[in-house]
């Protein structure tokens, strides 16, 4: 804190004295116990919930009621759950765990390559109607998933395609954020010289887009796989309007179907591998962040510094 | 431009017709299908085989569509089950409104049964020998499937009522079980003041429990002629009711805790939670859901509402019913008599399921029945005659899911402001008939 009085220059002691002494410089943030205590708050907000999963998922259904749910109750019954989330009712998790990632494979993964082409063009090449395109898309984004999905399901209904896969599948290959963010990435990412220099070396559009544009899209295109990602995993709503055979439920419905088991008469109560289900449902996402975010954090980087 | 907007009102349509979950029209022409089906005919569709889909949460049709089918082996029972409630007949109103997709046997609580059946979206099941098994059934489930000469679906279960307490709770503060609902009002003074964390029952607007209270009172708020329709809260059991509930709500001595929650279930395992008056299909969620309070509830017969009493009510409860579009009615009925009337009730008997069949109930077996999660208590006794002593001339609306769907918003503000239950309930009369009458009913005041 007392770098900056001695790094200003003096000229007598006066102005020395008067000068701020608490002087916030660039390498140094100044300290707030305002902003230390909202940040701790927040922290615990966002971790609370997840310890208590991962706490309750070792509980029996018994042991659920009868323990505090922050801390362990005396029987340690996470591997039982886990097995019986896995065997309960012939296994149907596991497909459920199939579909998510059928889902997300085709449907993320989709969403992705549709992103980065559509991306890549509109930010290289000059077409009429590019502008209208840009305003789509901006629009797009503003609309939420939710709005649409009841006219997305009218629509597919007259197609015959609701209570398929590719009633989940093909709405979520629709990502006008990707493709903004794709199309953003792509102008500062590729300096137009660079594909300048490819064409007049005689390389073909195709081959100056996978050899030149795409490598330098890589942390662009594994942010975009993200959001798609998560988003297509925790999708809730279309499926749940789309979807009646519950051999098509992702996992989001699946789980809830499980809980909603609790509210029938003679249904079996299975909180507990609801609890279970559910953190091994996030399991995977929390993989995919630790993976990915090393590509992702050099991309964000992306345009921050002006060269 | 034109087609766009007739298209974006036909899309309104439908999705409000969603949102309801209510058929305003079955599309069916089930009325050129009351022809005899005879046995042979059925025993011939056996032998030839084929898919039935059935849409049904119970969980002991498992072992009874294995079964059917090891006996059938060329009929293929597709059991779909991860949908309950709500979804589910949403789900069985838009099929039916589609005209697609429809299942060949449905699982339908008595409650629901006549928004289907009113709109021709089940099929008549007496041609096909449903009205001979009439003497069967004990007569609130009958009554409930049945309208006249027709047969809208099978009695799967029934929820005759009892009176589940807590006896550790009851021992430790010396309370007697309640036999009349005066004496339920005191012990639930006295239990709070005992311990002010526990209460006598948990409610905070429950449609099911509170038409069931007024049916066991002799309430009959609901008068159903066809398309003409009675409702009125205004007589003599509706004011017992009122008098007893009116003062738990006032004294705060209900559990501030909706039904079926995470926090219910804790507070049945607790203690805190005393007692429960729900029907006889409870022990098999008690057992799965409360396992920790295995040993400390117990079974008693509904408090009367005048000593002496023996009146009974059911609660939930629910039938096989085959929707008027289903592809192959002579397996779904089929399925539907081996699962509710033939060897199927026995094999969910066994698994826990509470029977609407009269044999099953007053068997011996099933009487001397004893529970390990009642610490040996011979509950099925008190069941039974629970069963015999229900009043069979209570009837529900035809949008009975409806007018339910709108309880918390009338009666469901008695519970938490100042609005009295018998105001609550009139708004819920009202609001009921004015529901009816844009539906093209006839109410009669």
């Amino acid at each position: 804190m007392s770098t900056s009085v001695t790094a200003s220059p003096a000229k007598s002691t006066a102005p020395r004295l008067r000068t701020p002494r608490k002087k916030h410089t660039p390498g140094k943030p100044k300290r707030n116990v305002l902003l230390t205590v909202l940040m701790a708050l927040m922290v615990l907000y966002t971790v609370v919930p997840l310890i208590w999963l991962i706490i309750n998922s070792t509980k029996t259904q018994s042991g659920l009621a009868d323990s505090n749910g922050l801390w362990f109750a005396h029987d340690f019954a996470l591997w039982d759950n886990v097995r019986d989330t896995f065997t309960y009712h012939d296994g149907i998790f596991g497909r459920w765990l199939l579909n998510t990632l059928l889902y997300v494979g085709l449907g993320a993964g989709g969403a992705t390559l549709l992103a980065v082409l559509g991306g890549y063009a509109l930010a290289k090449f000059q077409f009429p109607g590019r502008r209208a395109v840009f305003a789509v898309v901006i629009g797009a984004v503003a609309v939420p998933g939710t709005a649409l999905a009841v006219p997305t399901f009218l629509m597919f209904s007259k197609m015959g395609l609701t209570d398929t896969p590719w009633a989940v599948i093909i709405p979520s290959l629709v990502s006008p954020f990707g493709l903004y963010l794709m199309w953003v990435f792509a102008a500062e990412a590729i300096p137009t010289e660079l594909l300048e220099a490819a064409r007049m070396d005689g390389a073909s559009e195709v081959r100056t887009f996978f050899q030149v544009a795409l490598p330098l899209l890589a942390p662009g295109i594994v942010t975009v796989l993200l959001f798609t990602t998560v988003a297509t995993w925790n999708n809730y709503f279309l499926p749940l309007i789309m979807l009646k055979d519950p051999n098509w439920y992702p996992l989001t419905l699946g789980l809830s179907a499980w809980s909603s088991q609790a509210q029938t008469i003679g249904g079996d109560v299975i909180f507990n591998l609801v609890i279970t289900g559910s953190l091994l449902t996030i399991l995977p996402l929390i993989a995919a962040f630790l993976f990915l975010q090393k590509y992702w954090q050099s991309g964000l980087s992306a345009g921050s510094v002006k060269e | 431009m034109r087609r766009t907007t007739s298209r974006i009102l036909r899309g309104i349509a439908l999705v409000s017709t969603l949102a309801l979950g209510v058929t305003a029209c079955g599309g069916s022409d089930d009325d050129s299908d009351t022809k005899a089906v005879s046995a042979g005919d059925i025993q011939a569709a056996l032998d030839k085989g084929g898919d039935i889909t059935v849409w049904a949460w119970e969980p002991t049709l498992k072992t009874v569509a294995a079964d059917f089918q090891k006996k059938y082996p060329k009929v293929k029972v597709n059991l779909v089950s991860e949908r309950s409630g709500d979804k589910h007949y949403t789900a069985l109103s838009n099929a039916i409104s589609a005209g697609k997709g429809v299942p060949d046997v449905a699982q339908v609580e008595y409650f629901a049964l006549g928004q289907y059946s009113l709109t021709k979206g089940l099929t008549d099941l007496a041609p096909y020998g449903a009205d001979k098994l009439a003497s069967k059934y004990t007569p609130g489930p009958w009554n409930a499937v049945s309208d006249g000469d027709k047969v809208y679906g099978l009695p799967m279960d029934s929820g005759p009522m009892a009176l589940f307490y807590n006896k550790t709770v009851f021992d430790k503060y010396k309370i007697a079980v309640p036999t009349t609902w005066d004496e339920y009002l005191d012990a639930a003074r006295k239990l709070h003041k005992a311990d002010p964390k526990a209460y006598i029952t948990s409610d905070l607007g429950d449609a099911g429990l509170t038409t069931s209270l007024l049916w066991q009172a002799g309430s009959r708020p609901y008068k159903v002629d066809g398309t003409k329709l009675g409702i009125n809260f205004d007589d003599a059991g509706a004011k017992k009711y009122e008098t007893v509930w009116q003062q738990l709500i006032s004294e705060k001595l209900l559990a501030p805790v909706n039904g079926w929650t995470d926090d219910w279930y804790k507070g049945l395992g607790d203690g805190t939670i005393a007692t429960l008056a729900t029907g006889a299909w409870m022990p098999a969620n008690f057992a799965t859901g409360v396992p920790n309070a295995k040993g400390q509830w117990r079974a008693a017969p509904m408090p009367a509402w005048t000593k002496g009493d023996k009146a009974s009510a059911e609660n939930g409860g629910s039938s096989l019913a085959v929707p008027a579009l289903a592809k192959n009615k002579e397996l779904a009925y089929a399925f539907t008599e081996y699962a509710n009337s033939g060897a199927g009730v026995a094999t969910r008997i066994s698994e826990g399921a509470f029977p609407a069949t009269k044999a099953e109930l007053e068997s011996p077996a099933f009487q001397s029945k004893k529970f390990d999660y009642f610490d040996g208590q011979e509950a099925n006794k008190i069941f039974a005659d629970s069963a015999a002593n229900v009043a069979s001339d209570w009837s529900y609306l035809p949008f009975q899911p409806y007018a339910n769907s709108i309880f918390n918003d009338t009666v469901g503000k008695a519970y938490v402001s100042g609005t009295k239950l018998a105001d609550g309930l009139k708004a819920w009369q009202d609001a009921s008939v004015k529901y009816g009458e844009e539906q093209g009913f006839t109410i009669q005041k």
